[in-house]
């Protein structure tokens, strides 16, 4: 039988070493929502609101931008809170990596995982190509839409905040959507929603263009072509150059803002190519 | 992205072209599906200093801080076909009424302005208007003494006010009527809730559904200059000049 992805990584170093970003990143993620049930389950409200906009300690605001965004182009210049909010958001993702939003924060992330890795396990290949800038397409759409309508469409249907509010304030008919996505993952599209179609996604990746934090394939040279992490990467084909281009004087530092900084390269590398570093 | 390979003129035409007309029917999509979705239940209430429904709207976050500083579980936070909009806050007046509290909290706590802050005396709120739905079952317009709608109004003798008529039915008894004045009503919704029918006799809908409209060419003759002119004649009999409500 075909060795799992990251088996020699594993063999070498041991699970921990093997998972210790994933770990660390559903750690993340599921305490991000801890920290917003705290409130509602236990009365300790050191956050309030949800990923949309909350409140630390009633003091700090945080504001989701791609919201942010959709309340300005249907019109309405939101108070002076969701503007601090925003700001604080905007530079903490544009120094970290903005899609660490998608692998570090977004609850969708957790249900899109485990299709990949049911996927993986199962052994499902089936997989209908679509294009990766169809996300840019509907992030488009999603800035249109309030424009002409003047109102925040796509809120109505955003898959990303229905999860994270569900969880907190009751989800309704919302895990409808839900299911939708882990579907469409495990049988159509291979990481077809956080990849293809999440307009979310690709505005978070549109901040992470000059973003500080980044992953090098600084020990390129080492590579023994196992291909593990081009299995695992939920994007694969931001790996090729900054793994491959030594040839073509490309430098090893992962550019392309589809990356999320998920760090599944790192952990599945026998050899230790690859490492988190500064822009 | 196509900052790494270089890409003829007529690649990136028609790429452009692709992106653009996606662009086109995705917006149609969720432009076409959110206008669907956008429609309330005519009992989903939205919270006090609510800016009009259009403009709603267009400034909520959908975040919930307002339902996080309700301390009465007023108010709920709408999922994916529920009676509000996907994410959107609103109350059943039915099952949990707004109890008006003094420093209206869930106001302040909304981050972007969709609860207007410019709202501080709760008094001032029009969450809705209280409308008599239904008279054939309302105990009080039967010649009961129900009287409940009256009693528990927040704003009572200015919202409500029972009017007193005499019954057709039996001459010797009155009818005392409630009746609702929209401008002084806040639309917290404690009537509804407490009206004591098995369906609310009284109701609160939103200010858009329960409130007429005329046009600007009606003209009232005690709201017209005229009326004062006639009520300073000495010999005529004067004009009742109060406003109407």
């Amino acid at each position: 039988m075909k060795n799992a992805v990251g088996y020699h990584s594993q063999q070498a170093h041991g699970f921990w070493f093997a998972h210790r970003l994933l770990i660390l990143r559903r750690m993340s993620q599921v305490s991000i929502l801890l920290l917003f049930l705290l409130g509602p389950w236990l009365n300790i409200w050191l956050i309030k609101g949800n990923l949309s906009s909350s409140i630390i300690l009633d003091t700090v605001p945080l504001t989701d931008p791609f919201v942010f965004f959709q309340l300005l182009f249907s019109g309405h210049f939101p108070q002076l809170n969701a503007i601090i909010g925003v700001t604080i958001v905007l530079a903490f993702y544009w120094f970290i990596g903005g899609r660490v939003f998608c692998s570090w924060v977004c609850p969708v992330n957790m249900l899109t995982d485990l299709a990949a890795w049911l996927r993986r396990t199962l052994g499902i290949n089936t997989h209908t190509k679509l294009s990766r800038h169809i996300k840019y397409s509907l992030l488009a759409a999603c800035f249109i839409a309030p424009v002409l309508l003047s109102y925040v469409a796509w809120e109505m249907i955003n898959p990303v905040s229905l999860m994270h509010r569900g969880i907190i304030f009751g989800i309704g008919y919302g895990w409808l959507v839900l299911t939708a996505i882990f579907l469409f993952d495990l049988f159509i599209t291979r990481h077809g929603w956080c990849g293809h179609l999440c307009p979310m996604g690709a505005f978070y990746g549109l901040i992470g263009r000059t973003s500080q934090v980044k992953i090098t394939a600084s020990n390129r040279d080492n590579c023994n072509d196992c291909g593990d992490c081009y299995l695992i990467c939920p994007e694969p084909h931001v790996l090729k150059p900054a793994l491959k281009g030594a040839t073509k004087n490309i430098p090893p530092i992962i550019t392309n803002s589809d990356c999320s900084n998920c760090g599944r390269c790192i952990d599945v590398c026998e050899p230790k190519v690859f490492t988190f570093t500064m822009k | 992205m196509a900052k790494s390979k270089k890409v003829s003129r007529r690649q990136f035409i028609i790429n452009s072209t692709q992106v653009a007309c996606a662009a086109g029917v995705a917006t149609s999509f969720i432009g076409g599906y959110a206008a669907q979705a956008n429609s309330s239940n005519a009992q989903a209430l939205r919270p006090p200093g609510a800016l009009t429904e259009q403009d709603f709207l267009s400034a909520c976050a959908r975040c919930g801080l307002c339902v996080q500083a309700c301390p009465y579980d007023t108010l709920k936070l709408a999922s994916w076909l529920d009676e509000a909009p996907n994410g959107t806050p609103y109350f059943d007046a039915r099952n949990i009424p707004c109890e008006m509290c003094d420093d209206i909290p869930c106001v302040p706590a909304c981050p972007t302005g969709a609860l207007d802050h410019e709202l501080t005396n709760i008094d001032d709120a029009k969450m809705g208007i209280a409308v008599i739905v239904d008279r054939s079952t309302c105990l009080n317009i039967n010649g009961l003494r129900c009287d409940i709608c009256y009693n528990v109004c927040p704003v009572r003798d200015k919202a409500i006010t029972l009017e007193k008529r005499q019954n057709p039915r039996i001459d010797y008894h009155a009818i005392l009527e409630p009746v609702v004045h929209a401008d002084a009503c806040t639309g917290c919704g404690k009537c509804e809730h407490a009206c004591i029918t098995e369906q609310a006799s009284i109701k609160v809908l939103p200010i858009e559904l329960a409130k007429g409209k005329m046009q600007n060419h009606y003209q009232l003759y005690w709201q017209t200059e005229q009326a004062d002119q006639l009520n300073k004649q000495p010999d005529l009999p004067k004009l009742n000049m109060a406003k109407p409500e």
